[in-house]
C-alpha cells in the first residue's frame, strides 16, 4: 500500500470505525466492541481506498461531507421536529446565519485591490471552532427571537413564521453588500487544518506526525474535512442520543404527545418548546457553518429554501422523524437520491431534446419535482419514514386519537 | 411558572392585554402607518410620492386579497396552512401567457397595455387553477384526510405541493422572467393631486374588487357559500350538521383556486412573470389571512389591503425587496399582540 | 319495534374503551334520558348513537335498519338530528343562516320548516339576522335546537342541553324540549342535571363506568334510592 493510501485509508478509518462499531451487536465487552469496531473500519476504509478509481474515490468523498453536513442539519431538525413537534420550515434561516457568522468571524477584513471586490461587516480571523461555535450562538439567538412571540401560539403560526425569519434572512444577506458582500460571494472562507495537506505544514504540528501527512497534496484536502465532519455528526448524535434519553428528553415528547399533560404536570411548555427549538437552531447553525468552511465561498443563492429547507424535511421525513439514526440516514440517502437524478436527468437529456429543444437545460427541475413527489409519496404511504420513531421505555400516554365530535 | 415571575410579568402582561382588544389593535396598526408616513416625510419624500405609493398599495392589495381570500377560507375550512398557495397564483399567472400565445396578438385595448387576448387567457387560467386546487385535494389531501393525518403532515404534504407545483412552472416556462407584453409602452397618467398611476393598475384595482363582490354574494346569498362559512367557523358541526363537507371542500379549492389564478395574473401583468413571484407572495398573504382572523374572507380582504399599503410605503425609503419582510414585521406585530386578528375572538389565537 | 335500538354496544377513542356491552331503547314519541357520573360514557354513547363513532362490538338500528358507521348526512336524512353540547351553533352564521345549514341536505324550499322552528322559538324570530355568535347561551342554544328540527326529525339527540346555562333558562329549555317532543319527535338525551330530565323523561338510563347500571321509568328512577345517592345528593 502506498503512503498517500495508508494516509487517506486512515483518514477514512475514523467515521467508517464509528459505523462498525454501532454495526456490532450491544452485547458485546466495551473493549471488544470498539477494537472491532477501529479494526473493522480501518479494514474496509484500506479496501475501499484500493479499490476504488482515485477519481470516483475524490468525488465519493465529497459527497459523504456534503451528506455529512445535511446529516447535521437534520438532527437539528429532528429535535424540534421528531422530538418535540416543532414545525419549522425556515431551516435556511439557521443554515445560513450559521454559514454567514462563521464566514465573517473567521476570514480576514480585505485589504489592498481585494477591498474593491469584497465588502463585509467585520471579519475576526479568529480559528475555525470559534467560527462554529459563534455561527450556533448566532443560530440559536435567532431562533429564540423567532420562537419567543409564536411557540405559544398555534403549531401552524410557528410555520409560517419561520418561513417569514428566512425570506427576511435571505433578504438581508441578499441586499446588504456591507454585511456580507450582498449578492456577490463571500470569498476566502479559511478551511481547517489546511496546513496539513501544505508543504509548509502545520508549525504547532510535531515533525513526525507532519511527515506522515507529508504524501497528500492540496487536493486531497477533502479527505481531512470528511473527518471534520463526520466527528461533527458523531459529536451530534452522541450527544442528541444522550439528550433524548435524559429526563430532558422525555418532557419533550411528553410536549409533543400530549401538551395538555405535560403543561398539568407542572412544565411550563412554551418554555420548553423554546428550548428544543433553540437547540435544534443550534445545531442547524453548526451545519451552516460546516457547509461554509467547505464551500470556502458563499453567497445567499446556496441557501435557497429548496436547498437549505426542503431537501432537509424530506430527508428528516423519508429517514424517520423521531430517530437521529433514521435523521443521518435519510441525509445520505436523499442526498445521494438528488445527486444520483443528477446523472438520470443527464442521461435523459438526448430524449428531452427531441420533446422540445427547451428541457434539457430544464432538466435541473424535473429533480425537484421527483422529490417533492416522494415527500408527498412519504406522508400518503409512510408517515413513519424508513426507520420509525425509536420506542422509549416511558411513554406518556399510548396512542392517542383525535375524539371525532 | 412560579410566582415571582408571574408578578414580574404582569405590567407588561397588561400592556399586551390593553393592546389586544379590536380596538387598540387596530389604533395601533394605524400609528404603523402614521409612523411609515413619518419616516417618509423625514426623509425628504414628497408626499404626492407617498400618495402614490398608497393608491398603489391599495391595489397591491387588491392582489393580494385574491390570493388571501382563497388563503382564508382553505385555512379554515380544511385546517390547512396551503403553502401551495403561492404557488397556485404563479401557474394562473403562466397558464395566462400559455393561453396567449395560443390566440392572435391584438391592438390594445383604450389606454390599457392588453388586447382581448389577454381578458381571455385571465377567464381561461381562472377555473383551471380552480381545477388544479382540485386535483390537489383529490390527490393529496382528500386521502390525508382519509386517513386522519395530523394537520402537521397536511401542512407539510402543502409544503410538498408546492414545491411540485413550482417544478411544474419550471419545466414548462424555464426560470427566466418573461412579460405578457414586452416593449409596449406602459405610461403613468395623473389621478388626482399628482397622484400617478397606469391605466393597467385602475384596471387591476378594479378587477380584484369586481371578483371580491362577486365573492361577497357568493358566501351570503347562495346555500354553498353559507356552508363554506360555516364549515370554516366549526367543521366537525357541519359534518353533524349533514352538509356534505367533501362538495364544500371541493367547491373551496375550485374557488379558492380560481381567485390565486386571478391574482396571479393580474400580479403578472403589473410587474413581471417569474417562477417564484407565488412564492415570494406567500408570506404577505399569511400576514393578510391571519391578521384578518383565519376563515374570514372579508377580514382577508382588510387584511390584505393594510399589508398592500404598508409594503408599498416602505418602498419610500426601503429597497423595495424588502416588501416580503415589511409584511412579515406586520404579522409579528400580530402574532405578539392579537394572535386571533381583528376579527376574531379573544383566546381564539 | 323501537325507534332507536342500541345492542350490546362496545366501542371507544383509539384503544381507549369508553362503553362495554350498552343497551339502551328509545320508543317512538317517548324522551328517553341518559345520566351518569362524570366519564360514564354519556356523550360518548350519544356521538356512537349518531354514528360518530364506529361500534367495536355490538349494533345500532333506527327504525330497524343498521346504522352504526354510516355517515353523517346519510344519518341525518334517515330522520336522527344531533345537537352537541358546546360550539353548538355557527357563530359567523346569523340564526336564519344557521336554520339553513339544518336543512342542507334537501334542496327544496324550506320557508315553511323555518317558520315552524320560528313559531316554537319566537325569540329567534325577532333576532334572524343577528350572528350567533353574539347571542347568550339560551338563544345558542335554542339556534341549535332549531336546527337540529329543520329536517323535521323522528329523534333528537341532545347532548346536555342546559349545560351551563343560568337556572331560569335551564327550566326554559327543559319547556321547549317538551314542546318539541309534544309535536311529535322523540328525544333522546344526555344529562347532568338528573333531578330534572328525570322528571322530564318517559325512561331513564344510568350509565356507570361505560356500562349500564339501572333503567327504568323516569318516576322509578326518581324514587330509586341507588340513583338518589348517586346523584340526587339524597
Amino acid at each position: 500500500m502506498s503512503d498517500v493510501a495508508l494516509i487517506k485509508s486512515l483518514l477514512l478509518t475514523l467515521p467508517l470505525a464509528f459505523l462498525t462499531w454501532r454495526a456490532l451487536p450491544a452485547g458485546w465487552p466495551v473493549l471488544a466492541r470498539l477494537a472491532g469496531g477501529l479494526v473493522g473500519g480501518w479494514a474496509i476504509a484500506a479496501a475501499v481506498t484500493l479499490l476504488v478509481p482515485s477519481g470516483l474515490m475524490a468525488y465519493l468523498v465529497s459527497f459523504a461531507i456534503v451528506g455529512s453536513i445535511y446529516a447535521v442539519i437534520a438532527l437539528g431538525l429532528n429535535v424540534q421536529w421528531g422530538y418535540t413537534g416543532l414545525f419549522n420550515i425556515g431551516i435556511a434561516a439557521f443554515f445560513s446565519i450559521g454559514a454567514f457568522t462563521t464566514a465573517l468571524v473567521t476570514t480576514t477584513m480585505p485589504t489592498g485591490v481585494m477591498a474593491g471586490f469584497t465588502q463585509q461587516a467585520f471579519g475576526l480571523g479568529a480559528p475555525f471552532l470559534v467560527g462554529v461555535l459563534v455561527a450556533g450562538v448566532a443560530a440559536g439567538l435567532l431562533a429564540l427571537l423567532v420562537g419567543g412571540p409564536t411557540l405559544r401560539l398555534r403549531e401552524d403560526y410557528l410555520a409560517i413564521a419561520t418561513i417569514g425569519i428566512a425570506e427576511v434572512v435571505r433578504l438581508i444577506f441578499q441586499n446588504e453588500r456591507w454585511l456580507a458582500n450582498g449578492p456577490q460571494p463571500l470569498r476566502g472562507i479559511p478551511q481547517p487544518l489546511n496546513c496539513l495537506v501544505r508543504d509548509a505544514g502545520c508549525e504547532w504540528l510535531p515533525a513526525p506526525v507532519m511527515a506522515l501527512f507529508a504524501p497528500l497534496a492540496p487536493r486531497d484536502y477533502t479527505f481531512v474535512y470528511l473527518v471534520i465532519a463526520a466527528l461533527f455528526v458523531i459529536l451530534t448524535f452522541l450527544v442528541l442520543e444522550r439528550a433524548i434519553r435524559s429526563p430532558w428528553g422525555r418532557v419533550l415528547r411528553a410536549v409533543r404527545e400530549e401538551e395538555d399533560a405535560a403543561a398539568m404536570s407542572g412544565k411550563d411548555v412554551a418554555r420548553i418548546k423554546l428550548q428544543a427549538f433553540t437547540v435544534g437552531a443550534v445545531i442547524m447553525g453548526i451545519g451552516g457553518a460546516l457547509y461554509a468552511h467547505y464551500m470556502v465561498s458563499i453567497d445567499y443563492s446556496h441557501f435557497d429554501p429548496l436547498y437549505a429547507t426542503f431537501l432537509i424535511w424530506v430527508m428528516l421525513m423519508l429517514g424517520g422523524s423521531g430517530n437521529n439514526r433514521g435523521a443521518i440516514l435519510g441525509a445520505f440517502v436523499i442526498w445521494g437520491v438528488w445527486t444520483g437524478t443528477a446523472f438520470f436527468v443527464d442521461m435523459l437529456r438526448p430524449a428531452l431534446a427531441a420533446i422540445s429543444p427547451d428541457l434539457p437545460a430544464r432538466g435541473p427541475y424535473l429533480r425537484l419535482m421527483f422529490i417533492a413527489i416522494v415527500l408527498l409519496l412519504i406522508l400518503l404511504f409512510r408517515p413513519k419514514g424508513l426507520i420509525g420513531e425509536e420506542k422509549f421505555v416511558s411513554r406518556l400516554s399510548g396512542g392517542r386519537e383525535q375524539p371525532q365530535a | 411558572m412560579n410566582g415571582a415571575a408571574a408578578t414580574q410579568l404582569r405590567p407588561g402582561e397588561r400592556v399586551k392585554r390593553l393592546l389586544g382588544s379590536r380596538q387598540a389593535f387596530v389604533a395601533l396598526l394605524g400609528l404603523v402607518l402614521v409612523a411609515l408616513w413619518l419616516v417618509a416625510v423625514y426623509q425628504g419624500i414628497p408626499g404626492q410620492r407617498v400618495l402614490s405609493l398608497m393608491v398603489r398599495g391599495v391595489m397591491l392589495g387588491g392582489i393580494l386579497a385574491l390570493g388571501a381570500i382563497g388563503l382564508s377560507l382553505i385555512f379554515g375550512v380544511l385546517r390547512i396552512p396551503n403553502f401551495a398557495h403561492g404557488d397556485m397564483m404563479t401557474t394562473g399567472a403562466y397558464l395566462a401567457l400559455l393561453v396567449m400565445s395560443l390566440l392572435p396578438l391584438g391592438a390594445p385595448l383604450g389606454p390599457f397595455s392588453f388586447g382581448y387576448e389577454f381578458l381571455i387567457a385571465l377567464l381561461v387560467a381562472m377555473p383551471l387553477v380552480g381545477l388544479l386546487g382540485y386535483g390537489l385535494d383529490r390527490l393529496v389531501f382528500r386521502r390525508l384526510r382519509g386517513k386522519r393525518s395530523p394537520p402537521v403532515i397536511m401542512a407539510m404534504a402543502a409544503l410538498g405541493s408546492a414545491f411540485l407545483v413550482r417544478s411544474l412552472v419550471y419545466v414548462f416556462w424555464g426560470a427566466d422572467f418573461v412579460f405578457y407584453y414586452t416593449g409596449r409602452p406602459r405610461p403613468a397618467f395623473e389621478l388626482f393631486a399628482g397622484i400617478r398611476v397606469r391605466p393597467d393598475q385602475l384596471f387591476i384595482l378594479g378587477l380584484a374588487l369586481a371578483m371580491i363582490v362577486l365573492v361577497y354574494l357568493l358566501l351570503e346569498r347562495t346555500k354553498m357559500g353559507k356552508a363554506m362559512r360555516a364549515t370554516a367557523d366549526n367543521p366537525e358541526l357541519a359534518r353533524v350538521t349533514g352538509i356534505d363537507t367533501e362538495s364544500v371542500i371541493r367547491w373551496t379549492w375550485l374557488i379558492g383556486g380560481a381567485l390565486a389564478g386571478a391574482g396571479g395574473v393580474m400580479y403578472g401583468l403589473d410587474a413581471q412573470l417569474r417562477p417564484e413571484m407565488g412564492w415570494w407572495l406567500l408570506l404577505p398573504l399569511f400576514a393578510a389571512v391571519i391578521l384578518g382572523t383565519i376563515g374570514n374572507a372579508y377580514g382577508a380582504l382588510v387584511g390584505a389591503l393594510l399589508i398592500g399599503i404598508v409594503w408599498q410605503v416602505s418602498t419610500a425609503f426601503l429597497n423595495p425587496a424588502y416588501g416580503p419582510g415589511v409584511a412579515f414585521m406586520v404579522l409579528i406585530l400580530v402574532l405578539l399582540f392579537r394572535p386571533q386578528g381583528i376579527f376574531g375572538k379573544p383566546g381564539g389565537g | 319495534m323501537a325507534l332507536l335500538t342500541i345492542e350490546g354496544l362496545t366501542t371507544g377513542y383509539g384503544e381507549m374503551e369508553v362503553l362495554r356491552d350498552v343497551s339502551l331503547q328509545v320508543e317512538q314519541g317517548s324522551i328517553v334520558s341518559i345520566i351518569g357520573p362524570n366519564g360514564a360514557g354519556k356523550s360518548t354513547a350519544m356521538k356512537a348513537a349518531f354514528g360518530l363513532l364506529t361500534p367495536w362490538k355490538g349494533s345500532i338500528r333506527l327504525e330497524g335498519r343498521e346504522i352504526g358507521g354510516l355517515s353523517s348526512d346519510k344519518i341525518v336524512r334517515s330522520g336522527m338530528c344531533y345537537v352537541p353540547q358546546t360550539d353548538n351553533v355557527f357563530p359567523s352564521l346569523t340564526v336564519e343562516e344557521n336554520l339553513e345549514m339544518g336543512a342542507f341536505v334537501l334542496s327544496g324550499p324550506i320557508d315553511a320548516r323555518k317558520e315552524r322552528v320560528f313559531e316554537l322559538f319566537p325569540r329567534l324570530r325577532e333576532r334572524r339576522r343577528q350572528r350567533a355568535g353574539k347571542m347568550s347561551g339560551g338563544e345558542r342554544q335554542m339556534v341549535a335546537m332549531g336546527r337540529a328540527l329543520m329536517l323535521d326529525p323522528t329523534l333528537l339527540l341532545l347532548d346536555e342541553p342546559s349545560a351551563g346555562l343560568a337556572p331560569l333558562l335551564v327550566d326554559m329549555i327543559f319547556e321547549k324540549i317538551r314542546d318539541v317532543n309534544a309535536a311529535g319527535v322523540s328525544v333522546l338525551m344526555v344529562e347532568q342535571n338528573a333531578k330534572k330530565s328525570l322528571e322530564l323523561a318517559d325512561h331513564a338510563y344510568v350509565l356507570v363506568n361505560g356500562e349500564n347500571r339501572i333503567d327504568g321509568s323516569g318516576a322509578a328512577l326518581l324514587a330509586d334510592p341507588e340513583v338518589g345517592r348517586l346523584f340526587l345528593g339524597g
